[in-house]
């Protein structure tokens, strides 16, 4: 595995699965009375956040901790990148205060790339602009791995467990806004990857230029990719990183990218509906869906955790990787 | 940050660290032409004498195993505390709970070596609070292992008393720790290398006993 984990695209098939199955034994220590282990005792992590953020920070924060690494939250509110510091400068600071590895979400595509050239720990991005966001890529394929059975279980192998599978065959459709979506990226290349089939559904304004050559087929049309699908993943209409008019209006867009309640009778029985958060209710998802028992999206929350422990443990408690 | 432990000895469970002392010592030492000399020292039939031995010594030391379980250590660990409780069973007619219990989280050589993948945790369903827990692994060497297995153990709950059952105990401790329950003692070198194959994971019962090849043995069975 590399020395950060910047792309999903960094990621092999086996360096996936070995983060996948970590997470399937660290899960279990959710599950204790004692929810900590020793792994990461002395190092420190430090989550660098320039862009707002609930569910990956405070998971990000969990993981480190449940790991017993010792966490230094940075928010760019109330720090000196209020007063104008580079992120040069940040990065070099952080590097004083000795750093293992650095948690960095930043709303410029390419600042956690530019920040792994200027520390020398190990960085983790946990989302750049509209670019990539792996560790929810991992966390959604861990979530689909177990809807699936496909996790790893009791079996003969090293510590009486059978390694998980991949996702082959899985049919995935990722709905909605993929323009501005860097969840919607990392989830194309990890999951091509790990062998489902994903398919994108959104109106042709909100998908990016460049995604002939992304693996996967496109559609505009939702209703005929439902019946087809095993996953129907739904992205957040990200209204705050667009500056002109991707749709004519809300209700028009609820009404052909929407998830309610007719559509979701389309799906096949074993379906799922999955969505990064934060919801949109009304919006891309009918709360009548997002609260429904083929939702996922509370137990994503819970996945991230164990997800970024391994992430953490793979990236952190080794020897340091020659690279 | 390389060398925090510094303290910390060489590796020497995995059999990968051949120090500096060790080279010359394979210089002077005992004529050997093969440097990869493969030597049963137990067959199948030998394991199969020792599991059934120590599974009476547990019957007897602790009264007919009320309020024991056998938690194996992975790789090789598991499928021993199967067996034993197996064999347990038969004598008393009891079942007695087993498991697994992974260490890798808490092993003091974490940073000397890549970031390995873990193994299962899987304790019975009462818990082991209260309980006599007897540790099984498959060869007792630096006692590293039996020491990042009792934090795992404190993590967990806290039994009444903590045992250790072994097939070998090859020598070599770095810590103060001592099997309860030893299927054979195997004076080796530390040049050494002991594996223990089971059926269940390798296909085969045997324990085989060879020089560490100069290249990188990272043989997962012979430390403990």
């Amino acid at each position: 595995m590399n020395r950060h984990l910047i792309s999903a695209a960094d990621l092999t098939r086996d360096d996936a699965l070995l983060i996948l199955d970590t997470a399937d034994e660290l899960a279990r220590v959710s599950d204790r009375p004692i929810k900590k282990l020793p792994t990461l005792r002395g190092r420190t992590v430090v989550n660098l956040f320039f862009e707002d953020s609930t569910r990956t920070r405070i998971s990000f924060e969990a993981a480190a901790k449940r790991l017993s690494a010792d966490v230094i939250n940075f928010s760019a509110k109330g720090s000196s990148v209020a007063k104008g510091e580079s992120l040069k400068d940040t990065a070099l600071t952080l590097e004083a205060m000795g750093a293992d590895a650095v948690v960095i979400r930043h709303s410029a595509s390419g600042a956690p790339a530019r920040l792994a050239g200027w520390v020398r720990g190990t960085v983790v991005n946990a989302g750049d602009g509209s670019h990539e966001h792996p560790t929810q890529a991992l966390l959604d394929a861990f979530t689909i791995r177990r809807k699936f059975g496909r996790s790893a279980g009791p079996g003969p192998g090293r510590g009486g467990s059978a390694p998980g599978g991949a996702l082959d065959g899985l049919r995935v459709t990722i709905v909605g806004d993929v323009l501005h979506s860097r969840v919607a990226r990392s989830n194309v290349l990890l999951l091509h990857t790990l062998g489902a089939e994903v398919t994108l559904v959104a109106p042709p304004t909100l998908l990016p230029v460049a995604v002939g050559a992304w693996p996967a087929t496109v559609s505009y049309d939702l209703d005929s990719a439902l019946p087809k699908t095993d996953v129907v993943m739904m992205l957040r209409v990200q209204q705050e990183r667009m500056n002109a008019a991707y749709f004519p209006s809300v209700r028009e867009y609820s009404r052909r990218y929407g998830l309610d309640g007719a559509r979701m009778a389309q799906l096949p029985e074993q379906a799922i509906v999955m969505h990064p958060g934060p919801v949109n209710r009304g919006v891309e998802i009918a709360a009548e869906v997002a609260d429904s028992a083929r939702s996922t999206i509370v137990e994503q929350v819970a996945n991230g955790v164990s997800v970024r422990m391994a992430v953490l443990y793979l990236l952190l408690g080794g020897a340091e990787a020659q690279s | 940050m390389p060398a925090v432990d510094p303290a910390s000895p060489s590796a020497a469970n995995s059999g990968t660290a051949n120090s500096g002392t060790a080279n010359s010592g394979a210089a002077a030492g005992p004529a050997r032409d093969t440097p990869a000399a493969r030597k049963a020292v137990l067959a199948a039939a030998e394991i199969r004498r020792a599991l059934t031995r120590i599974a009476h010594e547990i019957l007897e030391r602790t009264d007919g195993a009320a309020g024991v379980v056998l938690l194996g250590i992975p790789t090789r660990g598991v499928p021993l505390a199967r067996r034993l409780a197996d064999r347990i069973e038969q004598v008393e007619g009891q079942p007695v709970p087993y498991g697994s219990l992974d260490v890798t989280m808490y092993r003091d050589d974490l940073r000397l070596r890549p970031a390995r993948a873990l193994g299962r945790t899987d304790v019975p369903a009462a818990g082991i609070d209260g309980a006599v827990v007897v540790l099984v692994d498959d060869v007792l060497y630096s006692g590293r292992t039996v020491r990042a297995a009792l934090d795992a153990l404190h993590d967990l709950g806290r039994p009444r008393a903590v045992q250790l059952a072994v097939l070998i105990d090859r020598g070599h401790r770095e810590l103060p720790v001592r099997a309860d329950y030893v299927g054979k003692n195997l004076p080796t070198s530390k040049q050494e290398v002991v594996r223990v194959l089971l059926t269940e994971v390798d296909g085969e019962d045997a324990v085989v006993l060879s020089r560490a090849a100069p290249a990188a043995t990272a043989s997962t069975g012979s430390g403990a």
